[in-house]
């Protein structure tokens, strides 16, 4: 499975949120988006989960969009179908899309492989950045690397990103 | 029925089992957290490492994700809701914060048996 690399375009896609609308990439033209490959059941994913909320936060006055998508097979994973997610999306108070990924096409032309694994694209929808949030998914508080905030700054200031690429951390997505 | 408590002292330990699974890459850490407790308590014990690649395997082990403790065959997180299975584990941490890694303090507190 070809992964995209920076420099590559975002492909496009359209999918239902926990909204049940439609979502896509072209609803975010002209803005720096932070795609995350996400999903309920994972350790890793709750453990960084109030690190993106707050990502969010900090960033949307500043035209960026996090938009989370759950790629794995609700079958095989029953915590991640499409009802626990508009559970957890509830009781997290998520203030970003959270959208399903039902038959893993987006996963799978994006090459994502592990949830959280986060592909940053700047306002013309080209990758400036692929990895992890940060360096430590046990403690928020002994962060050394901000490397999606560190990425984030450089592409909104039209900077080359200096670590484009870190290696995902996290659970396997879930195939079918 | 009350359940009886499970008193070690550092003597009666016999066997702690380390199962983890590769595909959840917090392992490497929970095994190197674990060796660095048991030599802060001055215990002397082997620890048996144990791959578990299969669900049938996770049963058989009694492997409610990884990475998974066991002290003489109990788990060091009783109070886990997780079944057995082939999944990555969130440990709840002792602030309510979820975790893939268990904590210094639940690791101790389980090897000392209070």
């Amino acid at each position: 499975m070809a992964r995209l690399k920076t420099g590559d375009k975002a492909g496009s896609f359209t999918l239902k949120g926990i909204d049940d609308k439609q979502h896509s990439l072209d609803d975010y033209s002209g803005k720096c988006v932070v795609i995350i490959f996400s999903c309920n059941h994972c350790p890793y994913v709750q453990a960084w989960e109030d690190r993106m909320i707050k990502i969010q936060t900090d960033y949307a006055p500043k035209n960026v969009q996090l938009v989370a998508i759950n790629s794995n097979d609700g079958i095989k994973v029953p915590d991640d179908n499409f009802s626990k997610m508009k559970e957890r999306a509830r009781e997290k108070k998520f203030n970003f899309p959270y959208l399903h990924d039902e038959d893993q096409k987006v996963a799978a032309a994006y090459g994502a492989e592990r949830t959280p694994e986060v592909f940053l694209f700047d306002s013309n929808h080209v990758l400036r950045y692929h990895g992890t949030i940060d360096n430590n998914y046990d403690n928020p508080n002994d962060v050394k690397e901000n490397y999606l905030r560190d990425a984030l700054e450089a592409t909104i200031a039209g900077r080359k990103v200096s670590l484009a690429e870190t290696k995902p951390v996290g659970c396997t997505i879930k195939w079918k | 029925m009350e359940e009886k408590i499970h008193c070690l002292s550092m003597e009666d330990l016999r066997k702690i089992s380390f199962l983890y699974s590769d595909d959840c890459p917090s392992h490497h850490e929970a095994l190197s957290r674990l060796r660095k407790i048991i030599d802060q308590e001055g215990v002397s014990v082997e620890i048996e490492t144990i791959n578990v690649r299969t669900n049938q395997e996770a049963i058989a082990h009694r492997f409610r994700g990884s990475p998974t403790i066991l002290i003489d065959g109990r788990d060091i997180d009783p109070s886990s809701s997780e079944g057995f299975g082939l999944a990555c584990r969130a440990y709840r941490l002792e602030d309510g914060r979820i975790s893939p890694l268990p904590s210094e303090y639940m690791i101790r507190k389980a090897l000392r048996g209070t």
